[in-house]
Parts: structure tokens; sequence; C-alpha cells
């Protein structure tokens, strides 16, 4: 081998071993989703939920080949369910991580600041988790998508149903935060457009263990209805208390949601008979083809049935797949126009679909009543279907009421 | 706001009661720790919660409620003896700030702890079926649990008087806690006074803990809030004082009550304004002792 052969050769085999290197980065390696989520304080049974869904939605898409031909890759970080802890993971898995999209999020406050990430980066984000805001002007932007329900829905959906089969006189409970707020001034403008009274309200402090103080006044005013707007922990101790004063008796409950790791916590006493929304129950799969196959394979992989919030976050990280493969880029504005122009969507419950202007997706709603002790299926069938309140725009504000021209 | 009704009034109070007996049982277990051994004891919520789910776990093993009421605060006092002997004994004679800073990391590693032994989801605590429904008090229904709750409270309180104040192992404690270096001088072993008063206080944190299980749900943070509470009863009677920890609990349990009903809002900050003007009017508390913490 004369010493111009031997460079030709060394060259070539050079460019041919570097070159997959060279290419590599965006193009050919796999497609990063960041899902920053609460896996530790009080929502940690609902964050593990979601965790579930995306790893299942993640390990169906590999084993159909990934997207793109490029495998899928969900990074999970424990925002703590604190804002700047959900913006500095996020600005980390933006930043070191490189991912190409972000879904997540569980709680109101911490996906708004998950959203300012993701809007400074110009990285699509599917916030799974409800908010009013993220959806409106100002907080929104182009590449903000947003897939589960949100207070004005539900609680026009269960509200507008309750007015209508329950209770005429009602009493508010709510957490004194966004989120509880929102659901109590919906319910209030519903019930009043309904033609029906609010007797009174109660704001507790978010995280309260003991409401006993605030039963007597409740009591006395002799409401038909109670409205109330207790998340995670706040649910259990106020229905156990609600219960063990024997009002239970006096008055129907009625919430904007079930969260069925929250019911499988507190047991079928307390929640026996009391009504919420839901974007989602497990035993759907005996009328819904599409929840059967869902839930079959939830089953299979985890060995139980897969709740709301775990659902909402397959649907999230399905649509991600689903806007790259149709835009072929991982650019945010690209994703997020394929998915504007390709609203119509069908991962695990029916149909959905976002809606133009805001990002919004629209989805079947379902009302449910627990069950009571000696009526529950299982570890986890803890819900009778009362009704379905199909996908419908007016249930949420205009698009114009949100700011967008 | 004026026209309050006479019978909303007196269930406003008789809630406020049962609020201020937990108060009472976790502060004077903390006033115990602190009057004896000036130890800020931050892992007392945890206790607290442990008792909780300690009484879970005995519930599940003898199916008997009246057992696990008392084996669930024997079992945290005994975690509290070990607690002190290992961790608090060797930090003494150093600053208040050592065992302050020791308890407070010691609740999170049990709080982590609870969290991998039993799940991050919550459980649920029956109470006994005996105890189960309300009665009709006249002016309210009223959760018969929760009339037990301040029969226990009754109860233990005047145990606890009693075992001060009418025996000899109480009169060392009372002893110990106006001049140390005097009783020990006299020969008594204040390293085993301090062993059972920190096992006994801790005790009592279980006690509040089981009792207040079936009221409230047993989570892991459940002792999170309370704790902050429970410092406010403490300051508010006086660092080190039990007539003052009983006094403060339920006038405290009694303001929530009361506010709650007027103004809900304000029903959690009351807590603080309450020891913010007993502060002003009497720096070491309502029947604090200055100078206990220089």
């Amino acid at each position: 081998m004369d010493r111009r052969t031997f460079l030709k050769a060394t060259t070539v085999t050079a460019a041919t071993v570097a070159a997959p290197a060279l290419g590599r980065g965006q193009e050919t390696g796999p497609i990063k989703i960041g899902f920053p989520l609460p896996l530790t304080g009080p929502f940690g049974a609902l964050a593990q939920d979601q965790q579930r869904g995306a790893t299942l939605a993640m390990e169906e898409l590999n084993a159909k080949g990934g997207v793109l031909g490029r495998r899928v890759e969900v990074i999970f970080r424990d925002d703590q369910l604190k804002p700047a802890v959900g913006a500095q993971r996020t600005k980390e898995l933006i930043e070191n991580e490189k991912v190409h999209c972000v879904v997540g999020g569980l709680a109101a406050h911490v996906q708004m600041a998950i959203n300012e990430q993701t809007k400074k980066s110009n990285i699509l984000f599917i916030s799974v988790s409800q908010s009013d805001e993220i959806s409106a002007r100002p907080d929104t932007s182009p590449v903000t998508f947003h897939e589960a329900l949100n207070p004005t829905i539900t609680t026009r959906a269960v509200g507008g149903w309750a007015l209508k089969n329950v209770a005429r006189k009602w009493w508010v409970v709510y957490a004194d935060y966004a989120w509880g707020k929102q659901n109590a001034a919906v319910f209030t403008d519903v019930c009043q457009k309904a033609g029906g009274t609010i007797l009174g309200s109660t704001p507790y402090p978010l995280g309260s263990a003991e409401f006993s103080a605030h039963l007597p006044r409740i009591q006395a005013a002799r409401p038909e209805g109670m409205f109330t707007v207790t998340p995670g922990a706040d649910n259990i101790a106020f229905l156990k208390q609600f219960t063990n004063f024997g009002m239970k008796k006096q008055m129907v409950v009625v919430q904007p949601l079930h969260w069925l790791p929250t019911m499988k916590e507190g047991g079928p006493e307390i929640y026996d008979g009391i009504h919420a929304a839901t974007n989602f129950y497990w035993e759907l799969a005996e009328s819904i083809p599409q929840v059967k196959r869902y839930v079959e394979a939830h089953q299979k992989r985890f060995n139980m049935p897969p709740g709301d919030y775990g659902a909402y976050a397959y649907s999230g990280v399905m649509e991600v797949a689903r806007g790259i493969t149709l835009a072929r880029s991982t650019h945010g504005p690209a994703i997020a126009e394929a998915l504007r122009a390709n609203p119509e969507y069908d991962h695990y419950k029916g149909k959905q679909w976002w809606r133009k202007c805001d990002n919004k997706s629209f989805q079947d709603i379902w009302i449910v009543r627990g069950r009571g002790p000696g009526q529950t299926r299982g570890e986890w069938g803890l819900l009778d279907v009362v009704t379905r309140i199909p996908a419908n725009e007016e249930l949420d504000r205009t698009c114009a009421e949100k700011g967008h021209v | 706001m004026l026209d309050i009704p006479l019978s909303a009034l007196a269930a406003q109070l008789f809630t406020g009661l049962v609020l201020g007996g937990i108060y009472v049982l976790l502060a004077i277990g903390l006033s115990l720790i602190f009057g004896l051994m000036t130890v800020v004891n931050f892992a007392h919520g945890s206790l607290y919660m442990l008792g909780a789910y300690f009484g879970f776990f005995l519930l599940g093993l003898t199916g008997n409620f009246w057992l696990s009421l008392l084996g669930a605060p024997l079992m945290v006092g005994t975690l509290g003896l070990l607690v002190e002997r290992c961790l608090i004994r060797p930090l003494r004679g150093r600053s208040i700030d050592d065992p302050l800073l020791l308890t407070f990391g010691l609740s999170l590693v049990l709080i982590e702890a609870v969290r991998i032994i039993w799940g991050k989801i919550g459980l649920t605590l029956d109470p006994p079926r005996a105890l189960d429904g309300a009665v009709d008090l006249g002016f309210m229904f009223f959760p018969l649990y929760r009339l037990f709750v301040i029969g226990v409270t009754a109860v233990v309180l005047v145990g606890l008087w009693l075992f001060l104040e009418r025996t000899n192992v109480g009169l060392f404690i009372r002893a110990g806690s106006r001049d140390p270096l005097m009783v020990r001088a006299l020969g008594v072993n204040l390293g085993r006074i301090w062993l059972l008063v920190f096992a006994l206080g801790t005790g009592l944190a279980g006690l509040a803990g089981i009792l207040a299980g079936p009221m409230r749900g047993v989570y892991a943070e459940m002792g999170v809030t309370i704790i902050i509470e429970s410092f406010v009863v403490v300051v508010v009677g006086g660092m080190g004082s039990l007539l003052g920890a009983v006094v403060a609990g339920l006038l405290i349990g009694e303001v929530v009550s009361l506010t709650t009903f007027v103004a809900p809002k304000l029903s959690e900050i009351m807590v603080f304004i309450v020891m913010a003007v007993v502060l002003l009017v009497r720096p070491s508390g309502l029947f604090g002792e200055a100078g206990l913490l220089e």
C-alpha cells in the first residue's frame, strides 16, 4: 500500500465511522419527552398514576417501531408540587436533557410555571391537569395545548346536571386557592342561571385536616345539596367529618371530580352516594371498545386499572407522537400547526378534538357516583356510571371570553 | 353576624373542645420535654403521625381498636426512648439549636420512612363499631367518637396530674425542671428521668395521633401543620408549663372554632394573632417563667 492509497483508505474509513455521529444529534437519536410531575407530596398517588399512563404510551409507541423510526423516551422529573421546582426541572429537561416536547404537571400553579419555560424555548407543551388559565390569554401560547378538563367545563357539566337532578338549595365548601375558587365561582354562576339558590359558602385554607368547626353553621342553614371542592387529602378529611356529624343523611353531596386513588384511600363508607364528574373510569370498558383496549393493556402491564389522571398522561404522550409524525419534525411550532390542522384524535375513550383558537381539548365527561360498602367491585371498582355528557365546546368559555381574537 | 342562634354557638364551642383536646395532648408532651430537657422536639408531629400508623398496623394485627389504642402510644413511646438515648443524649450540654435541628431532620426521615413502608397513599383508620354514629345533643348531632376523644383527653390529663403531683418520680421530674444541678447533687439519676419524660411526651403524641386518625384520615404528612399549631399552643401557654399547655390548647381550639363561625378565612391566621397578642402582654406566655430559653 503506497502513501496515497493509505491516506485515501483511512479518510474513507474515518468518514464512514464519524458520519452517523455527526448526523445524530436531533435527527436520529430518541425522541425525548420531558414529564414533570409531583411524585412526592400530597398528590403522590395521582402522580404515580400519571407516570404509569405515560410509561404505557411510551412502551406501546416503541413496540410499534417508535416515531419517525426513532425510539421514544419519556423522562420523568419530580416537581414536588412547587412552581419554582417545576420551572427548574423543566428548564433542566430542556437545556440538559434536550427534550423535544414536554407533557405533564398536576396542579394549576405548577403547570403555569412549566408553561413559562416551554414558551420561552418554543417547545410543545401538552398540559394534563386542570386549569382555566392555561388555555387563556395572557398565559397560553401557540405551542401550549391543554389535554385535561378545566374547572369551567367540569363544573358547568356536573353543576348543570346536579341542579336539574339533585337539589335546588346549595352550600359551597371550597379550598381557598385558584382551582377551588374557580370551581366555586362557576358553580355559583350555574346555580343562579338555573334558578337555584346558594345559601352560603365556606372557603377554607388548602391542606386542612379539620372541618368540624365549619359544620354547625352549614347544618343550621339546612341546604339540600352540598358542592365541595376539596382536593387530595382534604377530600377524605372533609367527607369523613361530614359523615360522622350525621350530615350525609341531611343533604346530597356533589363534587367537581372523583379521583380514584383518593377514593380508594378514603374507603367506600364516606364516598357512598357522592356524585362527581370524571374524564375517565375504567369500567367504561364494558361499553366502549377503546376503553376496553386501553384498560386491558394497562392491567396487563401494571396489574391494576388506569385512573383518571393516568389516562390524561397516556393521551398526552400519544398526542405528542401523533403531532411529530404528522409534522415530520420535532420543532414545537411545526407540531402545533400539524395538530391544529388535524384536530381529531382518539387514544383511549372515543373521539376528542383540539379547538383551533385555544388548543383546548374537548372530550366526553361522565357523571359518576361512589359505591357504598359491599357494592364495590374488587379494589378499584368504586364507582357507578350515572350518565355521559357528550363533548361540547359550549361547556367552556368562548375563545373571545378567553382573550383570543 | 350578631343574630347568631344560641344553639349554633353551643355547637361551635363543643367542636372547639375536641380541637383543643388534640392540641392539649400534643402541647403537653412538647412542654414536658422542653420543661425538663430544654429540647425543642420538632419530630413531635411525625411521632403523632406514627401513632396513627402504628395504630393502623396493630388494628390489622389484632383486629381490636382498644388494644391498638393502648399499643400505639407504647410503641411510639418506646421509639421515643431510643431517640432520647441514641440521638438526643449525645447532644446534651450543647446549644439548644442542635437537638432542634436533629429532631427536625428526624421528622423528615420518619415521614419518608412511612412513605416507603406504607406507601404514598394514605390509610383509613375506622373507629370501633361501638363508637360509630352521632348522638343528638339537643343543639346538634355530635359524633360519638368525638365525645370519646374529649373523655380520653380528660382521663389522660387527670392521670398525668396525679403522676406528677403524687408520685416520687413525678416529684423528681418537677424538681429536675426547676433545678437539675441540685437534683443531681442529691444523687438522683437524671438520665433515667430524661428517658422517662421523653418516652412519656412522645407516647402522648402517639396517643393524639391514633385518636385523630379516625377523624382526619391517616397520611404521612398529617403531622406537618399540626406541629406548628402545637408550638403556638406551647408558646401561648408558656414554654415548659403544663397548666399553660392545657389552658392554651383549649383556648386556641375555641378561638379557631369561633373564628371559623364568624369569619372562616381568618381562622388560620387567628391562631398567630392570639400568639402575638399574648406575647406582647406576657412575653413568656400565659403561665411561663422568664429566662428558660437563655
